[in-house]
């Protein structure tokens, strides 16, 4: 079967008009978990198929698609989910933040603040940020109609009572506008502060769960925490061993079995941006004409 | 202790919870039928009955757990006297978290199990906005030391607990936000009689401590001699006799509760 087959960005027109409606549905009531009839898609569930489902919905020819993996582009998740898309829609495709229209993203938020017109499409394992402690969807549900969110802090009291601080990295629970108590997707809580106020539209998409929500631009959003243990956000105390940045979210790396490691920027993008522009980290080289 | 000395502290006309007609039917049969009674501050209520004589119907009906088909429930809460049958759903649940507590007869039906002692004790705390780690906490030890349970317990969870302990914390975690009325459904139920006796002594310091009414639905006749004011005794779903505690206990007149009286073994 070859690419002509399918029809423009894969799922049919039907389809993309249910997902478009459930999409318009989630930016009205921000925050909110709006139910979709999810379609198989030709990937593994958790490999992202609410997301690849909300981006087909959104793609036009004329737009310019990115796809990150945990920061990276070229990792094998996101490699595939690109490769997809050139395939079954032939859309152009780019590694540059700020030239992308639609950025589809596993577990992060790119550095480079984003623009109006952009959408940031996550890709969501579990949407519902009660379901550890609360088991129950129809009660989940219920306490979100209810605005009955005292559960969520008793997450949070026995990160403390346990850690000594709020142990919860990532999935850091956030309150949207005031209302909507949300699950912003794995990403980690270093990210939390750029959702709030992004000129982007945020679109969240769990396939498994077949469940769409969305944080519209310039929206209200606040990561829940105690007035004596505020929320902080969080990163390794290191600077990027390859660009030298002290403000972006690093990953470590194990270089050897002798305990070797460095810290690089896990937006690979930004971190190449930073190198052409000159800034050497302490084990990086200067680059010469470009990666 | 009686009922004329607890009266004494809260003396008011105004009952605290009144029934009227609350009726439940399970299709064609009875879950409870046309009960009525008025509860007043400070005062405890036990209901006794064999199984199946729709003590625990009648209860899940009182504390909104389940819609009745007729009747209603007037409780008197801080804005005057209102209908909790047909209030909104929103406000009964936080009423339920606030005015009102459940202890249930198993306490894993009450507590959250994978949570923390002082996670349970702090939950409603938090549930009605409490957002000071500190003063939860706090709380908690205070409420954990005031059930017997030693503070150093806080961070274990509930199944590191005895059964008698996870009881007491079930009511530690209810009591925290001070309610006004308690629901117990065989709060004793499944514990040695030891552990029983603790329990009840626990129970009754606190009642008459924080001037709680509570209605407590148990088949046990010394649960309700020891803790209760007034007793209701029901058979199929019917109220057959009502009337203060040692009065119907000790000068049974309908069949039924001669019966129930004559049942208990006597050691």
């Amino acid at each position: 079967m070859t690419a002509q087959d399918y029809n423009f960005a894969y799922l049919d027109e039907q389809t993309k008009r249910m997902i478009r409606r459930a999409i318009l549905k989630g930016i009205a009531v921000p925050g909110y978990q709006v139910p979709f009839a999810s379609r198989e898609m030709p990937m593994p569930y958790g490999w992202g198929t609410g997301g690849v489902q909300v981006t087909a919905a959104c793609l036009t020819p004329d737009d310019t698609l990115k796809v990150i993996d945990q920061g990276a582009d070229d990792t094998t998740n996101a490699v595939s989910i690109r490769k997809f898309f050139q395939r079954t829609a032939g859309v152009a495709v780019t590694e540059a933040t700020l030239d992308a229209t639609i950025i589809q993203t596993r577990h992060r938020i790119p550095e480079a603040a984003l623009t109006e017109g952009q959408i940031l499409v996550y890709q969501v394992p579990i949407p519902e940020p009660l379901r550890f402690l609360e088991p129950r969807e129809t009660e989940t549900r219920k306490m979100h109609e209810l605005e009955e969110y005292g559960l969520m802090h008793v997450k949070l009291y026995e990160d403390i009572a346990r850690h000594g601080t709020i142990a919860t990295a990532y999935a850091y629970p956030v309150k949207v506008e005031g209302r909507y108590v949300m699950d912003p997707s794995p990403i980690p809580k270093f990210d939390n502060p750029k959702l709030s106020g992004s000129p982007a539209i945020q679109l969240f998409g769990a396939g498994r769960e077949q469940r769409i929500y969305a944080v519209p631009p310039y929206t209200h959003v606040v990561s829940l925490d105690f007035e004596d243990h505020p929320f902080v956000a969080s990163k390794a105390p290191h600077d990027c061993d390859l660009c030298g940045a002290a403000e972006s979210y690093l990953d470590e790396v194990i270089t050897d079995d002798q305990g070797g490691r460095m810290f690089v920027c896990s937006d690979t993008d930004f971190c190449r941006t930073r190198r052409e522009a000159g800034h050497v980290g302490h084990l990086g080289v200067p680059v010469q004409g470009g990666v | 202790m009686t009922a004329i000395d607890r009266n004494m502290h809260a003396e008011t006309d105004q009952p605290l919870l009144a029934v009227q007609g609350l009726t439940k039917r399970y299709g064609g049969r009875i879950g409870c039928a046309d009960v009525s009674f008025d509860l007043f501050p400070g005062e405890v209520l036990g209901i006794v009955g064999e199984s199946g004589s729709g003590k625990s119907t009648l209860l899940s009906c009182l504390a909104g757990h389940l819609p009745p088909d007729q009747g209603r429930v007037i409780f008197d809460t801080a804005a005057g006297p209102r209908d909790t049958v047909t209030m909104a759903e929103a406000e009964r649940r936080r009423m339920a978290r606030t005015d009102w507590a459940f202890v249930h007869q198993n306490p894993r039906d009450g507590l959250r199990m994978g949570v923390s002692a002082g996670g349970n004790v702090g939950e409603r705390l938090m549930a009605i906005g409490a957002r000071h780690y500190g003063d939860i906490r706090a709380q908690a030890i205070d409420w954990l030391g005031r059930v017997e349970i030693a503070a150093d317990r806080i961070d274990d969870r509930p199944r590191a607990f005895s059964g008698g302990m996870q009881q007491r914390l079930q009511i530690a975690r209810n009591l925290v936000t001070g309610p006004r009325l308690v629901f117990m459904d065989e709060p004793t139920g499944g514990l040695d009689v030891s552990v029983q006796a603790r329990l009840l002594d626990l129970l009754r310091g606190l009642v008459r401590e924080m001037g709680l009414s509570a209605i407590i639905v148990t088949h046990d006749l010394a649960v309700v001699r020891l803790l209760a004011d007034r007793l209701m005794v029901m058979k199929g779903g019917h109220v057959v006799e009502q009337g203060l505690t040692d009065q119907v206990l000790d000068d049974p007149q309908h069949a039924y509760t001669q019966l129930l009286v004559s049942s208990v073994l006597q050691v």
